[in-house]
Order: C-alpha cells, then structure tokens, then sequence
C-alpha cells in the first residue's frame, strides 16, 4: 500500500542520464501542458545571504508546473523537506486550485537537474511567498485547460466547471474531458507573467482543512532516505582534519599514524587533510592518529567579554527607522527605563549532522546534500570546484532539521572536492563535534533600550539600540511618538567582534529583539503599577496585535494582576514574517535552586489564511518546545576562535520532561493572504519566560539562557 | 582481521563476516543497508541510533559489533509486518508525532523497548523512559501521546 503522492526522487539512482543539460528535463518528463512562473519577489531576495545575493537573479521563469498525459500535477520547485511540511501543504494548494483530487497531486524538490532555480528554503517563506505564485500559476494552468475543453466540447468556457480533474458541461453534464484526455500528446508552454485572481476561499476544498504530514510512514518504517542513507558502489567515507579554533592555521602535519590504519587512503591539498576508508569507524579511527601542529591567531575574546566588547567597538552605526523627535520623547516622559539585554551565541543542532554524498560521472559532478538551498551549494560547487554550472547536479533527498543551520553546505564542497580527487564516490557525515563547530551560529548581541512613559502610562519615547545582531523583529509594535531603531554594526576597519561565521536561526535575531522589548515593556508595566496586558493594550494601536492579545487572554483564563504577582505569569508579543503572535506562559521557579520549569504556553497567532491548520499547529508546537532552550540552557561557550561547547553533553536541548501544557490558537483568518508559520511561535518564549520569572519572584534577567545560576544571582539582588 | 558474527536480526539468523572492531551503527547501515538506524552524535547522547538488543534499548553507536554475537537485534526496519505498522509506528502516524522525521526510529525503537518491559506505563514513566532521546523540531507532546495510545493498542492485543 504506497502513497501515490508522496513519492519524491530520492534514489541515488537516478532515471535521468548523467550530464543531462538543463531543459532537457522536458524531454525527460514527456508531453503535457507546462506552466512556468516566478515564485520570488523582492523580498525572498533579501532573505539571501551576502555571498549569494551578488549573484544576479536570473530572468528565467523558477518553478514550473506539469499536466501531465496521465492527468497527474507535477509541482517541480527548488524548495526542500525539512520537517517544515511543504510536501504537504504545497499539494492541497494546488490540489485546490486544479480541482483535482490530492491523490494526483505531486511535488517534485531541491533538485537543481529538473526544477529551476531557487534561493533556499528559509524564512518561512514557501507558502507566504511561494504559495501565491504557485495559486496563481495554478489559476492560469485551469484556464488554459478550460479553454481546450471549450474547443473540444464546443462549449463557452463559462460552462464549464471542473470535478475532481474532469471538466464537465454544467448544462449538459453527460458532455464532458479530463485533464488527462486534454493533456495527452500535447507540448504546450506557457509562461505567466500576469497573476490572476486566485480562488474564492469559500470554495477551497483542501487548503484550511488539517492534514498530516503525507510523508509520515514512509519515516515511521525508516524508509524515507535522508543524504547520509544513500549508498553507491565504491562509495567511501571521508573524516577531515580539523583546526583546533576557528583562525588556527597549519604548521605541520604527520599522516604516517592515519596510514597505519589498514585500508586507509590519506589525501592532501594544502592545509586540506582527509582520510578515507569504506568503513565509518575506521575513518575515524585514521582521523584521530593524524598528528598536526597549529599556529594560534585568534581573537583574545570569549563568552563573558563579548559583550562588553560589543558595545565598546569602533562600530558602524546606521539608524534603520525613526519617527518623531527623541529629546520630545523624553522631555514628555515622566520616567525614564535604560536596560542593557544580552544574547549569546545558540547553535542549530539539527539532529541529522551536515552530510553529503558526492559522485563524478565522466565530467559530471552530482551532489546529495541535505541542504536548506540545493541552488546555493551548486552555486559554490561552480566557484570553488571551476566545474561548468551544467556539470553540477545537486539534489535534496530529506534533511533532518534545518533551522536556518543547512543555508550554508560547506560539507557538500568537501565531498565533491574529495571525489574530484579520488575519482570514487565520497560520503561526508560530519561528526557531532564538527557540526557544533561549524555551525554558523545564531549571532550573539546587545540591545540597549532607552524608553520613557508619561504619568498616564503612555510609551513617550523608545530609543532603541542593537549591536551586532539583526533587526528581524525590532519594530517597536507599540503606539510610541518618538522611537528610534538603531543598528551598530561591523566596522570593517575596526576590531572583528565575531570570531567564527554567524547566520539565519530559526525567525533570525526575532527571539533576542522580542526578549529585549518585551521585557523592558514588563518594566515599565510593573513600575507604573499597572496589570502587563492592560500596559500593552493601552500602548497599541495594532488590530491584529489587539486581536491575538484577545484571543490569548481569554484561552489563557488571563485574571489581570499587578506584576510581580507571585503567581509567575508573563506576557509578550510580537511580529515576524508577516504573522502577529501573542503568547502567555505560566513558571514555577524553584527559588533555593534557580531552577524554572515551564508549566503552560498559550500562543496566538495571525497568519493569514492557513493553508494546513494541522501543519501549523505542530510548527507552534515546535517553535515554543524549541524556544524553551534558548531561553533556559543554550549558549556555546568558547575562547577565542575555540567553540568549548560540542557536544550534547555540554549543550542541553529541550527534553521531554520540560514540555509544558501548551495551547496554539490560529486566528481564522481565510480571507487574507497567507503568512509565514514556521517561526513566529518562537520569537516570544525568552521574553514570555523572563517575564513570568519576574512575575514569580520579582527578579528580573537581562541575559539569556535564564539559567539556575542566572536566575538565582538575579533572585539575590531583588 | 575480518571476523564471522553470528545473531538474530530482525527475527532472521544472520551471519556476517565483518571487521569485528566497528560499531554496531555502522555494520547496520553500511554493510547491511538496515538505514533507518540513524547517526546522531556517535557518543551515545541522542539516542537516533536506538535498536533493541535482547529487547532492551540499546544505543548501537556505543556497541561494538563484537558484542552482538549470538544476540537477538530489532531495528526500525524489522518492526512492521508486511504493510502492517507495529501499533507504535501507526500511533506516531495518527498523532502526527514527528516533523523532519530524524530522530524518529529512535525514539520508536526506546517507545517499544519500554513497552515490552512495562505494558502500562503513567505519562511521567512514557517521559522519563524517554528522556534521553533528543527531538531538535520539538514534537515532544505529540510522541508522548503517541506512545499512551500505542500501550492501550498494544494490551487490547490489537
């Protein structure tokens, strides 16, 4: 019994030839009627990284989609599966907008030789950004196919109406032709450059109704195939000496140990140093007997100075927005609050490690990765490698978690470089304590909030400050006249203030804005005596922002209360990738130990209409189970360029026993356009719980992780 | 060097000839294309690589292959039968217990384990019987559900 829609290529055995040139693909894929569109916009663009933005954006059309002769849909995108649910929640949308049934509906992922080009999957962008295209080429597709059938059945178009992928004469309903019947023989291209209306959400069929994830069996069996599960003849494993620290370089290496190993091939190029050997265990072993020397040159920093080294840089400072006049601001204000919030640096740890299969084929590169942009590593596989871009096949079977940590595949060059050397096919799993040390971390910060409140509790002014890390999140939300956001970054000709590569983790800099505001909200709220939700409530003007508070207060049971009650109850709210979220959390805190446990996450959110109520809700689910370690146990600690922590021993992730009552509402919002879901529900959890420490013992923390030693020093100077 | 091993894999006899100084994870997905044993951190810390040995949980990134000589081993792959999923996996599927779906035979693998040891366990023993298998995407809530409806499936002797 297998899943007609759920089959995605993920076989290293390809049914293309090698060296396939890029649109041959619709020779490969047969006749039917093609449809192709451009899901990016502007703003998938910014969500692009330096190195991948100066690339121009091509003009070609970057998704495409199939009617196929059997009548199936075929969906080929540059997207990926992570966990995320796009496989899922991609096909009702165009199950929907066809009118065909879910069960002929396939998508076809992340494979640079057959779908056209695409950023990267990140920023929950595939149904906010992707999802409207898509609805839209989906529209013109069912225009065209009715238009055939006009011609075919001698019938005006606006007779016709389309039942489960068969347009029918609704006057004459014995007159009627399938999709299949239509799209047989056919070689027809259209390309959309218009966006038509999309359909009458009162006539989705599938799109807002829960599905579960299509992908679930074959992963509850151990069939689906993740990269490091794909085997080819002759394939060996590849271990590659590492530095020390980030900033070591080599001074000298011995191999001889390595070599002893039997069956043990040893390759150098440079500092590059790898061993190779058909079995894991005994690569690794080779790896260990590599004796190497390295010259230190790193940065003399480590986890406590940082900050202070942040905010006494040399840095570049930009102001992002700003409205009104600061110095009115804080003439007009009563009282004024200076807080300085601090966030380390957390790192990813998806469970699946880095990992990438690479084989050569005559002149032809093809590289498994699991990789949140399988068009990114081809781009650097053609820079780094020198291969023709045609050369270069990336393909995405499933990846294990990505959380922003896959955007950069630097073990996918390391395996191709690797089989270009040795003319075998080369498996690169990066070990655990390569993927903590090359993580590209959630960057640390420093946010410094100057804010002001006049006797009536009204925010008069909010001067609000971030070092080193992103805006993603920073708006000021609330109804303020005077506010100011300001950004000290990098001075190129200054101090280097991060010692090792920094990027996208899960809503991206969201978590540390939403912890520094909506903690110094608190603040202000308790010191002006006033309940925290009624606080809010009087400083915004946002509807939807009004609107979660509602619907989070009333599921919450929410009895308004001076803070600190004693009953450990925290709110917080924010915005990000287009959705509003509203959250309130109750802890208990163990005041001899310092120990929080969460007892209970209420979470409201706007997004838009909801393509999959099911996927949503697991995604808020995800986000504040995740969140919970950010806010409570997660920071790398290290020395210089030296990631001390590597490990899960040292690196404490979320458990079973920290999962607390959790509530996830999603406002019914069927008319309006889709936003993201994949991160807002964990911008909050910081500041929910920070709060709800404060509202517990009246202590108040300024950096995270909230960990028993913080919260009890914080405790002492209450 | 090489060494011949013999045991119970899935139910099957099985002998293999192998180098005796890898670990059971690697033997299992390398030389016996059983995949769904997954790598996570290789020292024993995230429970991905769980299988039952002689019916107990067993990290198999911490066994050496040595040891599994004339032992009975069970991995994700040999608990259908047929099409027909082991009431654990068909609870994971009904209560839709995993995201990118990673750690996922692992933390079936631990589920069964328990069960067979205690058929009825309270929430709290599901979570600490638990505790040691990591879940980077945060399904935690559903798996514990998942695991309840699959011990109350399991003694109706479905």
């Amino acid at each position: 019994m297998e899943d007609k829609n759920n089959k995605i290529k993920l076989s290293p055995v390809s049914e293309e030839k090698p060296g396939m040139k890029r649109r041959n693909f619709l020779k490969v894929l047969g006749g039917g009627i093609f449809i192709f569109f451009q899901p990016w916009n502007a703003f998938d663009v910014l969500g692009l990284t330096a190195e991948q933005a100066r690339r121009s954006l091509p003009t070609d059309y970057n998704a495409f989609l199939q009617i196929a002769g059997d009548g199936t849909i075929n969906c080929f995108t540059g997207k990926i599966e992570m966990g995320q649910g796009a496989i899922t929640s991609l096909p009702q949308m165009m199950a929907d907008e066809l009118n065909v049934p879910l069960e002929s509906v396939k998508i076809v992922l992340g494979d640079t030789d057959l779908c056209p080009w695409d950023a990267g999957t990140w920023g929950s962008q595939t149904i906010q950004t992707f999802g409207p295209a898509m609805r839209s080429a989906l529209a013109e597709a069912r225009g065209v196919l009715l238009d055939m059938a006009s011609q075919k059945l001698g019938v005006p178009a606006s007779q016709l109406e389309v039942r489960d992928g068969v347009v029918i004469d609704t006057k004459n309903p014995g007159k009627k032709i399938s999709y299949a019947q239509l799209a047989k023989g056919q070689k027809l291209e259209k390309y959309l450059d218009v966006k038509p209306p999309v359909e009458d959400h009162t006539k989705f069929t599938y799109v807002g109704k829960p599905y579960k994830h299509v992908d679930a069996k074959i992963k509850v069996t151990g069939e689906a195939k993740f990269t490091g599960d794909l085997k080819l003849p002759g394939m060996v494993f590849a271990r590659i000496l590492r530095p020390p620290s980030h900033g070591a370089t080599m001074k000298s290496v011995d191999i001889s140990g390595a070599e002893q190993v039997q069956g043990t091939q040893v390759v150098r190029d440079g500092d590059f140093v790898a061993v190779l050997h058909e079995n894991r265990d005994r690569a690794d072993e080779a790896v260990a007997k590599i004796k190497a020397e390295f010259t230190f040159n790193e940065l003399k920093v480590n986890d406590k100075t940082l900050f202070d080294r942040m905010v006494g840089a040399d840095s570049r400072i930009n102001v992002v927005r700003t409205t009104g006049d600061l110095e009115a601001g804080a003439r007009e204000s009563d009282r004024i609050f200076e807080s300085e919030f601090h966030d380390p640096y957390d790192a990813h740890a998806p469970i699946e490690t880095h990992s990438a299969l690479a084989q050569l084929e005559g002149d032809k590169m093809t590289v498994w990765a699991s990789t949140q942009s399988p068009f990114g590593l081809q781009d650097s596989l053609v820079r780094e490698l020198g291969f023709p871009r045609e050369k270069v096949r990336v393909i995405t079977p499933f990846v294990g978690g990505g959380f922003g940590g896959k955007s950069a595949a630097q073990q996918g060059i390391e395996a191709a470089k690797l089989a270009n050397m040795i003319k075998k096919p080369v498996m690169v799993v990066w070990s655990r304590e390569e993927e903590f040390f090359y993580d590209t971390f959630h960057p640390a910060g420093v946010i410094r909030i100057r804010s002001g409140m006049d006797k009536s509790g009204l925010i008069k002014l909010w001067d609000y400050n971030i070092y080193y890390s992103g805006t993603r999140g920073s708006d000021t939300i609330y109804d303020v006249p005077n506010a100011t956001t300001t950004t000290h970054q990098q001075n190129m000709d200054a101090i280097q203030i991060h010692p090792f590569g920094t990027g996208a983790w899960r809503a991206p800099n969201n978590n540390t804005n939403t912890f520094a505001r909506e903690s110094q909200i608190d603040i202000m709220a308790s010191a002006a005596g006033t309940d925290p939700l009624e606080f809010r409530l009087k400083n915004l003007k946002d509807e939807k922002m009004i609107a979660c508070w509602k619907a989070v207060a009333d599921k919450f049971g929410y009895v308004p209360a001076k803070t600190p009650s004693g009953r450990g109850i925290g709110l917080a709210c924010g915005t990000d990738a287009g959705s509003w979220v509203a959250f309130i959390a109750e802890v208990k805190v163990d005041t001899k130990t310092g120990q929080v446990k969460v007892v209970r996450v209420v979470c409201s959110q706007d997004m838009g209409l909801c393509v999959n109520p099911q996927g949503a809700l697991i995604q808020m689910e995800g986000c504040i189970t995740m969140g919970m370690g950010y806010a409570l146990t997660e920071e790398i600690e290290f020395e210089g360029g030296d990631i001390k922590t590597r490990g899960f021993d040292s690196f404490e992730i979320p458990r079973f026993s920290w999962v607390p009552k959790m509530d996830c509402i999603i406002l019914d919002r069927q008319d309006q356009a889709p936003k993201g879901g994949g991160e807002p529900a964990i911008i909050g959890i910081g500041a929910v719980i920070a709060n709800a420490i404060h509202d517990a013992t009246g202590a108040r923390l300024y950096r995270m992780p909230f960990t028993a030693a913080r919260v009890l020093e914080a405790i002492k100077m209450v | 060097m090489e060494e011949k091993i013999s045991f119970s894999l899935n139910g099957k006899k099985t002998v293999i000839t192998t180098d005796p100084n890898q670990t059971l994870l690697w033997v299992l997905r390398n030389q016996l294309g059983l995949t769904g044993t997954k790598f996570g951190c290789g020292n024993g810390f995230c429970g991905a690589c769980t299988v039952l040995i002689d019916k107990e949980p067993t990290r198999s990134c911490m066994t050496a292959v040595s040891d599994i000589a004339g032992k009975e081993v069970i991995t994700i792959e040999g608990l259908a039968r047929g099409t027909r999923l082991h009431p654990v996996q068909q609870a994971f599927v009904d209560h839709d217990a995993l995201q990118c779906g990673y750690c996922t035979p692992g933390m079936i693998m631990t589920a069964t384990g328990l069960l067979l040891k205690n058929p009825s366990p309270t929430r709290g023993e599901i979570i600490d019987g638990l505790e040691e298998n990591l879940c980077r995407c945060g399904a935690h809530t559903r798996i514990l559900d998942a695991v309840e409806t699959a011990a109350k499936v399991m003694k109706g002797g479905k």
